[in-house]
């Protein structure tokens, strides 16, 4: 048993040794693993921050109350009061019809157009900010509750393009899957390619092994290490590209995040999601000289 | 030990190159395959290390039949056949030791005994003092050295050594050969195929002539058929 172990990790440690010997074709072979996991994750990171994001948006976004056209400023102050006690209610801010149209009048530029007005289109508005923390369904039950209130004419959550871009995020973290596994595959073509070239390299040296009764097992497992150093390698300088990317984009974001007040931070991959990039590298790695090893080496067998 | 019953070996393409066989090796016993060229010796010595299916007819070793022998039980069946191959077969990226190691690393043996045996097999064919060197700088004689070490090394039941002293000078040939008897004496069975008339008269072992894949002459059965008929 001592033997077995000390026997892999002799192989273990030449197929490295293998690989540092053909420098650049390794570096070129570890690099496509890297960018091709690199493309998927990057994809992920994206939804992901987009999706932390846009999470926070909901919790804190307003909802916009048009009171009935026609309503009396005093019923809007009352309505306003009453809307203030409640504990789901952050802040309330009431938006005077006249005001509004005079503010309208000197942003928009329609001013002359505006004064042709016999009577103020514009309700009273009134501007709640619901308690941070409430949660979707908390929200919810707040529209439903408002729009049921007498005076009321409309409800309105500035929430909808927020709701639209979740929409879109679900709809990449679908494509990020899909992107995932056409290039998960792709991976496994080329390092079975790899794997494939190496044993053509090596057919004497594997036709010898067969003659002197090497088992199929014996035979195949250092190509099996070096599928696990591809993928291991090519999973952690993924990692190193995503940082690089990360760090890229980040002053970016920072600065869009700024425009909207946003102290927004690109999130890099977590511990798990780096366990879970690196380890598909290792797998694919795995698989792929599994599959080169099963096809070709049946090929060589001098019986 | 080693029986060929009514063995007839044709290739794609039709060419017969055992055609017929039928005869018995005892283990531990020495055999001499000669003949010309094209006569059969190799293509006997691949059906014994099962490096060649017989056409007809069956290979029987220790009384098993080797048609049982699937590519699974290939590998086991093997290491306990050293083989010697007229063109060497060594791994030229690695040095004599790792070669002449190598049967012991794929049976699993421990590193000590790996050392132990490795240079006891380079010691018995004189190569001791170049077991860090790869097998392209040695001359042809000393890779056929190198390959004869590596079949005898992890002490299998049956060595098949194909024109082992092709390249070797006479005096290297005896020790070689003498070697293999030692071998024979502790209960290997060996079976060389050799054109080396004068060596093969010296030693005076068994001595199976093989002609156009026929058996023509057996020194052990003392039925020399062909000579007989010539007579």
């Amino acid at each position: 048993m001592g033997a077995y172990l000390s026997r892999h990790a002799q192989v273990c440690i030449s197929a490295i040794g293998k690989l540092v010997s053909t420098p650049v074709a390794s570096i070129m072979t570890i690099l496509v693993i890297a960018i091709t996991l690199c493309l998927p994750a990057a994809l992920h990171l994206m939804v992901r921050n987009g999706l932390e994001l846009t999470g926070g948006w909901e919790v804190a976004s307003d909802i916009s109350i048009y009171l009935t056209p026609g309503a009396s400023l005093e019923s809007a102050e009352a309505t306003r009061n009453l809307l203030a006690g409640r504990a789901d209610i952050e802040t309330i801010e009431l938006i005077n019809a006249d005001a509004a149209l005079a503010a309208f009048k000197t942003d928009s530029g329609f001013g002359e157009a505006l004064d042709s007005l016999e009577t103020n289109p514009l309700p009273h508005t009134l501007v709640v900010t619901p308690i941070r923390g409430l949660g979707a369904g908390g929200i919810d039950l707040l529209e439903q509750e408002l729009s049921n209130m007498p005076d009321i004419d409309q409800v309105q959550r500035d929430t909808e393009w927020v709701e639209t871009l979740q929409a879109l995020l679900e709809l990449f973290r679908r494509g990020v899957w899909i992107t995932a596994a056409l290039l998960g595959i792709g991976l496994l073509v080329v390092i079975g390619n790899t794997i494939r070239l190496d044993i053509q390299n090596r057919r004497d040296e594997i036709e010898i092994m067969q003659l002197i009764g090497a088992s199929h097992g014996f035979i195949r497992r250092p190509f099996l290490y070096t599928g696990f150093w591809y993928g291991l390698g090519g999973g952690v300088v993924s990692l190193g590209l995503l940082a690089a990317l990360q760090v890229a984009i980040s002053g970016p974001i920072q600065r869009f995040g700024g425009l909207y007040g946003s102290a927004f931070q690109l999130r890099g991959p977590t511990l798990e999601e780096a366990g879970v990039i690196v380890g598909l590298g290792v797998f694919l790695g795995l698989i792929g000289s599994w599959i080169a090893t099963a096809r070709h080496m049946r090929a060589i067998d001098p019986t | 030990m080693i029986r060929f019953d009514n063995v007839t070996k044709r290739y794609p393409g039709g060419h017969e190159a055992l055609a017929n066989v039928t005869l018995t090796i005892d283990a531990g016993e020495l055999t001499f395959i000669t003949g010309h060229s094209g006569a059969g010796k190799s293509t006997f010595l691949r059906l014994i290390g099962l490096i060649e299916r017989p056409t007809r007819g069956n290979v029987l070793i220790d009384k098993r039949s080797t048609r049982g022998i699937g590519r699974r039980q290939l590998p086991a069946y093997r290491r306990n056949v050293g083989m010697v191959f007229q063109d060497h077969k060594l791994l030229f990226d690695r040095s004599v030791y790792d070669n002449v190691a190598l049967p012991l690393i794929i049976a699993g043996a421990s590193h000590r005994e790996i050392g132990k045996r490795v240079r006891a097999a380079l010691d018995s064919v004189d190569l001791l003092s170049k077991e860090k060197q790869r097998p392209a700088t040695l001359s042809s004689g000393e890779q056929q050295r190198v390959g004869i070490a590596r079949a005898i090394v992890a002490r299998p039941d049956i060595v098949i050594a194909d024109e082992p002293t092709g390249n070797l000078d006479p005096e290297l040939s005896d020790g070689i050969m003498h070697l293999f008897e030692r071998f024979c004496d502790v209960g290997t069975t060996l079976v060389i195929a050799s054109h080396d008339h004068a060596l093969i008269e010296r030693m005076g072992h068994r001595r199976i002539e093989l002609s156009a894949g026929r058996v023509q002459s057996d020194s052990a059965s003392m039925t020399t058929t062909g000579e007989l008929f010539e007579v």
